[in-house]
């Protein structure tokens, strides 16, 4: 029988010292980097290329084509930032990663710096989450002593300086040219694209911005070869990555597979929905993903598949909600999420987040009427596309696929005068034990 | 709050550092803007006037982008903040149930800080940690499958000096100024003990275990 589950980046997260060094190199850690060096940089990007590895940060951009875009002999000095901003609602990766083994990332740094040739390498971390800060602080440390990074790296004439530098809880940082305006000091507002960073990214120089998640599979990519990583998955969406389960369902948690596996096998080894209910909806890629229900447990969750079924694969973020679970109530919590954190720049997104969440506010007290529905819609067929940037576009996900699965549902608030759910229902604890 | 001549040539030390680190100095001032907090508690006028004079900005650039940033308090908040995930996949598990709460045993409200400046309190959004639902945060260390009553026993805690220990995070919990300090990158040296991966950071692992798939195992062709 095929492995379902394949623990490649997860595989050591167990050990009690999986997060230092020597942990870390006891499990053959830090032995893809000589080997990359021993390669000639481009030589690095095209093993890249050639595993197909597509980003993990949510668009599936392919790394090494992202690393090949950088302009080399411009005599311009080149970045790598690593995105560990994870802040979308549902996604839950990247930080038990690199709590349980920030060194993976390191290597991978160390490597993807010298492929397209960088000089510098900026971890942005988001702030709220103390331990990890500590983990990847104490991790470059380690490599730095250790010679994987800093000045002449291994002996060779390659140098890289690291800087883990902690957010201060802005969502919209984590839009890659946001993230970059941070960096410099300013408030977190994207960019106008083109130029993208790979020309004018951080101080106006190329940059690289990748998730944590795509740079810690690099050093998997050097020691087992392109071939290898691109065995797993689907045709065009290669390897494996961290599913992360939550919500009603017996054993959340991460679950490392091939691309294009389904719910229905994730939740098979998730001991299925919550004992004594049925799954309603979820999110294939987190909150700004267009909603699937238990028709959809059978689409192989790749970027294709999902796509032609109606949704986005995004970041792989599957929260999970059951039969006792108010849809209005978690799609205007999600609303409200993006009128928090709209930074305000273009008016679509800064006033349109808010009318959206007026009109399901009343909805969901049961004071709206029939026809708000076609005017949610309407107001977000405006934002989608007119928005400066993908935050925008992430409103209406949500609120069409709920209306469109659940009109029903909208109109039972109507007719009830309020939510017909009982909330205490959906709670994971009793909430009579919880007094 | 003003800082004192001797808190300012303390600070100007760590900032020079802070600033090295950088190709260009103003990227630096997210990492002081944590400095002055983890000094006073909060950033104050006197904290962004200190920013802006290491920087050479203007005060009201330092403003702005204090501003921007919803982890920088501009007034004072308890030696431990306590926020609760309110984003909708930790309401419906039970979060929105534990502030609601937490506000009514604390009789404070969102945003709020006990008489006593022990506890301050805050709905947070999504913290990056929905497998462990529903979330409490404590000076950004993680409390894991949070009830109403296990939250409850946690301020109490706090509230009283006893030794709280998150269920993922570093053995000790740290006040709020210190983990500020971390973030403006001087560590505390606890990285290396607490917590590597929780239950629900295992359970792919454990089950890949259970059916005999391990790393380079079958169906690796
Ligand atoms: C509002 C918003 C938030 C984002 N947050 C993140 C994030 O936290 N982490 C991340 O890697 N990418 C995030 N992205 C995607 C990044 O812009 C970018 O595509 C990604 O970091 C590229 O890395 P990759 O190619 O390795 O996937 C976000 C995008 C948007 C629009
Ligand atoms: S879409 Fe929203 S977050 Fe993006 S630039 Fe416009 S206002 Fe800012
Ligand atoms: S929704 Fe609460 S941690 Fe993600």
């Amino acid at each position: 029988m095929t492995s379902v589950l394949t623990p490649e980046l997860s595989a050591h997260w167990d050990d009690a010292d999986s997060f230092t060094l020597a942990g870390y190199r006891r499990v053959g850690g830090y032995q893809a980097l000589p080997k990359a060096l021993a390669m000639q940089p481009d030589q690095v990007i095209g093993v890249l290329k050639d595993s197909a590895l597509r980003g993990r940060g949510g668009a599936g951009f392919p790394t090494g084509v992202k690393w090949g875009f950088i302009p080399q002999g411009d005599g311009k000095p080149h970045y790598l930032v690593v995105n560990a901003d994870e802040s979308e609602p549902g996604a839950c990766k990247d930080m038990p990663t690199l709590l349980a083994n920030p060194h993976a990332l390191v290597e991978g740094i160390a490597i993807a710096g010298y492929a397209f040739r960088a000089s510098h390498a900026f971890i942005y971390v988001r702030g709220e989450v103390l331990h990890v800060v500590r983990r990847l602080q104490h991790a470059v440390q380690e490599a730095i002593e250790a010679g994987y990074l800093g000045s002449k790296i291994l002996g060779t004439d390659f140098s890289l300086e690291v800087i883990v530098h902690a957010g201060a809880g802005a969502y919209i940082c984590g839009e890659e040219t946001a993230l970059l305006d941070s960096l410099e000091g300013y408030r977190g507002q994207p960019r106008l694209k083109p130029p993208f960073p790979a020309i004018a990214g951080l101080y106006a120089c190329p940059t690289v911005v990748n998730n944590v998640e795509s740079i810690a599979t690099v050093p998997y990519i050097i020691n087992h070869g392109a071939a290898e990583f691109a065995s797993y998955g689907t045709e065009k969406s290669k390897g494996f990555g961290l599913f992360s389960l939550s919500g009603h369902v017996t054993r959340p948690g991460q679950y490392e597979a091939p691309l294009g596996t389904t719910l229905r096998e994730l939740l098979e080894l998730a001991g299925g929905i919550r004992a004594g209910h049925q799954l309603k909806f979820w999110t294939p890629g987190g909150s700004s993903t267009p909603l699937f229900t238990d028709q959809h447990l059978d689409v192989p969750l790749d970027y294709e598949s999902v796509q032609a079924a109606g949704s986005m694969l995004g970041t792989r973020s599957i929260q999970l909600f059951d039969d006792t679970t108010c849809v209005v109530r978690v799609v205007l919590r999600w609303i409200e999420f993006y009128q928090h954190e709209s930074c305000g720049k273009c008016t679509p997104c800064r006033e349109g987040s808010y009318w959206v969440v007026q009109l399901l506010d009343q909805l969901e007290q049961g004071t709206g009427n029939e026809s708000d529905l076609d005017k949610l819609l309407d107001i977000c067929d405006n934002i989608t596309g007119r928005a400066f940037c993908a935050l925008g576009d992430s409103i209406q996900p949500s609120v069409s696929s709920s209306i469109k699965f659940f009109r029903d549902e909208y109109l039972r608030h109507l007719r009830h005068g309020g939510c017909p759910f009982n909330p205490a229902a959906s709670t994971l604890f009793s909430m009579d034990a919880a007094r | 709050m003003a800082l004192s001549e001797e808190a300012r040539a303390r600070l100007a030390e760590d900032a020079a550092q802070i600033i090295g680190r950088y190709p260009r100095s103003r990227s630096a001032l997210l990492p002081l803007l944590h400095l002055v907090q983890s000094e006073e508690g909060y950033v104050s006028q006197d904290g962004i006037e200190f920013c802006a004079e290491q920087l050479g900005l203007a005060e009201a650039e330092v403003t702005a982008v204090t501003s921007f940033y919803t982890m920088y308090k501009r007034q004072p908040v308890g030696e431990y903040h306590v926020g609760v995930c309110t984003n909708s996949l930790c309401a419906v598990m039970g979060g929105d149930a534990i502030f609601a709460d937490l506000k009514d045993h604390l009789d404070i409200g969102n945003d709020e800080t006990t008489a006593d400046g022990k506890v301050s309190l805050e709905h947070l959004e999504c913290n990056a940690a929905c497998d462990y639902a529903p979330v409490v945060m404590v000076n950004w260390e993680f409390f894991d499958n949070m009830t109403p009553s296990s939250a409850r026993e946690l301020v109490d805690g706090l509230r009283s000096g006893a030794d709280v220990s998150p269920t993922r995070g570093a053995p000790r919990l740290c006040s709020w100024r210190q983990a500020s300090r971390i973030l403006a990158g001087f560590p505390d040296g606890q990285a290396t003990g607490g917590h590597t991966a929780g239950e629900a950071t295992l359970a792919g692992l454990v089950a890949a275990r259970e059916h005999g798939w391990t790393p380079g195992g079958p169906g690796h062709d």
